[in-house]
């Protein structure tokens, strides 16, 4: 069953894309138009919050659909931070994330009473009832919410364009860390646990992880970056409301809908998602709320083929991870290399027909 | 070592485990027979915990663990083998065995890789060590099985049914590789269908019926004992 080599490349090829995709990122600033600049960073809040999701509900199966809640705390507490408190919009933006993952902790409390569809529900509720708290918020222009002081806006920058760019770096970063401090969880002995998790709940505890601990990290490790996401978007929509900053279709509805089409359950599935939804929504915008509809179909029809979704259908061409988070055993003198057609020099007591 | 004091385990109205009391001394090999349904598989799931007691408590090495979660337990030293296998699909092999020795040895991904091949390799699963173990066959599952719950490093060692389909020879790999953590320490409770499997390596059988333990003693006594031709061997042999 070894493969043949054929699809090799295809490792190798789906990294470079990345390395690109990367490049083009950095580059962003000095290759894209302000509203590509825009598009770009709405891009990179909404590939950290599926990140964050895709580790809640596709390894600790925490399925929260009330995302949103630390989207929105962090997009008030940033502006807080910044507007009332005077704080640099860096400082603020970090005050934010960490305003949500003090938030965190209560929220956690009272969902974490509850299992599968009863926790969908509760993190919901939650989520729906920080909102209209937020509303009652008269600082914040209650449920109509408020802009940001022009003096807050130009700190960032006087001209559009260094503003804009301004911006961008910071989703950038936010977004590069999220990503790399993920990955190293996801490498660490608490990944390598939360992996299991993610393919037998049961047969994981057995086996000596502590589920309710690995649960706890996960969902207190993405509510500062939901929060910092919160913070982004803030900065770039230059005001906070309550059914925006909040918002769960933005924020939650739609970051299901990537998770589940790029592939629920590995790294490059809330990649992949993000991208596609952006390609979707770029190119069947005009046609109005069909793309909605469109994103459900698809989401669902890449279910019913392939539950890991689209990274999980190239997965059965591209012989492995493009971003490794597995662990291969040690290298041994004998044991050849690792793409050895089979191991006939190892020691094999009897062969039995796979199957 | 393990000590199983008025235990009760209810689903509902059905009493799979009633009042049971079982002591398991360091050393042993018990081996567990009943007939299907009986509620062997149920025991194991108390004494790690996967499911709470109804009533009545689990002690291990003098303290007791009635409450406690099957991750705790099995860092404690319980390493158990589940009858309908539970791989981790979507990773390979050295890493399914990887996570137990990670997890349950509680060392770190670094310092036990090289025990994690070394136990696939003593489970025979050297040829499959890269791929994922949703690839196996039924066998190799069981011996995924065998390579997790010794990955763990354990003092007792729970096999649920792990011989069952297999051929006389690779029963005999089997018992080899059993005698061996048995051997480095290991206390093991056997449930086995397969009675000359375990006629040949448990110290001691016990039998259980209705929920309870019916006969115990030396393996030659209790297949011996009348009630237990009665209730088992009479379906057996
Ligand atoms: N989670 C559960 N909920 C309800 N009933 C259960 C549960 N687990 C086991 N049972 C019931 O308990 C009884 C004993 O089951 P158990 O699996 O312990 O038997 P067993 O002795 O292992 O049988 P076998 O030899 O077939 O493996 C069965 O009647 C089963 O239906
Ligand atoms: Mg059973």
């Amino acid at each position: 069953m070894p493969k043949a080599p054929f699809n090799a490349w295809l490792v190798p090829a789906g990294r470079l894309l990345l390395l690109l995709g990367l490049c083009f990122l950095i580059a962003g600033p000095w290759v894209c138009s302000i509203p590509q600049l825009q598009l770009l960073t709405q891009f990179l809040s909404l590939l950290v919050i599926a990140i964050m999701w895709n580790l809640l509900a596709g390894y600790a199966d925490i399925v929260s659909v009330g995302q949103h809640a630390f989207v929105g705390i962090g997009a008030y507490a940033f502006f807080g931070f910044a507007v009332f408190a005077g704080f640099s919009p860096y400082l603020a933006l970090l005050a934010g994330g960490a305003t949500a993952l003090v938030f965190a902790v209560p929220v956690m409390l009272i969902i974490f009473r509850l299992r599968a569809a009863y926790l969908a529900v509760g993190s919901w509720v939650v989520a729906e009832t920080l909102m209209l708290g937020a509303g009652k918020l008269t600082a914040f222009g209650g449920g109509s919410g408020v802009s940001m002081p022009v003096s807050v806006v130009r700190s960032l920058g006087v001209q559009p364009a260094l503003r804009y760019s301004h911006i961008y770096w910071l989703a950038l970063a936010v977004a590069a860390v999220a990503l790399a401090t993920t990955w190293l969880l996801m490498r660490s002995r608490i990944g390598l646990g939360l992996t299991a998790m993610r393919d037998n709940e049961e047969g994981a505890g057995s086996v000596g992880v502590n589920l309710i601990r690995s649960r706890i990290l996960c969902f207190l490790w993405t509510a500062p970056f939901l929060g910092l996401a919160g913070g982004i978007i803030t900065l770039q929509k230059l005001r906070v409301a309550p059914p925006a900053s909040f918002s769960i279709t933005d924020w939650t509805v739609y970051v299901i809908f990537i998770v589940v089409i790029g592939g629920i359950g590995s790294f490059e599935g809330p990649i992949i998602g993000t991208v596609v939804f952006f390609l979707i929504r770029q190119y069947l915008a005009e046609i109005g709320v069909w793309h909605f509809i469109i994103l459900g179909m698809l989401s669902i029809g890449v279910i019913m083929v392939e539950p890991r979704g689209l990274w999980g259908i190239l997965r059965r061409v591209v012989p492995g991870d493009l971003i490794p988070v597995s662990h291969r055993p040690p290298a041994r003198p004998l044991a050849g290399s690792d793409s050895a057609p089979s191991g006939t020099h190892l020691k094999e007591p009897h062969s039995t027909p796979a199957g | 070592m393990l000590e199983l004091v008025s235990v009760r385990r209810h689903f509902g109205p059905l009493k799979v485990i009633d009042d049971l009391d079982l002591s398991v001394a360091k050393g042993d090999v018990l081996g567990i027979l009943g007939p299907n349904g009986a509620g062997k598989t149920t025991l194991f799931n108390v004494i790690l915990g996967v499911h709470p007691v109804s009533a009545g408590h689990v002690r291990f090495e003098g303290r007791d663990i009635t409450r406690k979660r099957p991750w705790s337990r099995c860092q404690m030293g319980i390493g158990r083998t589940y009858q309908v296998p539970k791989p981790f699909s979507h990773m390979s092999v050295f890493e399914n065995v990887l996570v137990a020795a990670v997890s349950g040895g509680q060392g770190s991904i670094r310092a036990s890789r090289d025990w994690a091949v070394e136990v696939v390799e003593l489970t025979g699963l050297a040829h499959r060590m890269e791929r994922p173990a949703g690839e196996l066959s039924l066998l190799d599952l069981k011996r995924l099985e065998l390579a997790k719950a010794v990955a763990c490093r354990p003092k007792l060692l729970l096999l649920d049914e792990i011989a069952g389909g297999l051929t006389d020879m690779e029963c005999d790999e089997l018992l080899e590789i059993i005698r061996g953590v048995h051997r480095q320490g290991a206390t093991i409770v056997w449930i086995e269908h397969v009675i000359h499997a375990l006629r040949r390596a448990a110290t001691r059988l016990a039998v259980l019926y209705g929920g309870k333990i019916i006969s115990s003693g030396t393996p030659d006594a209790v297949l011996a004992d009348p009630r237990v031709r009665e209730v088992y061997l009479g379906v057996e042999a």
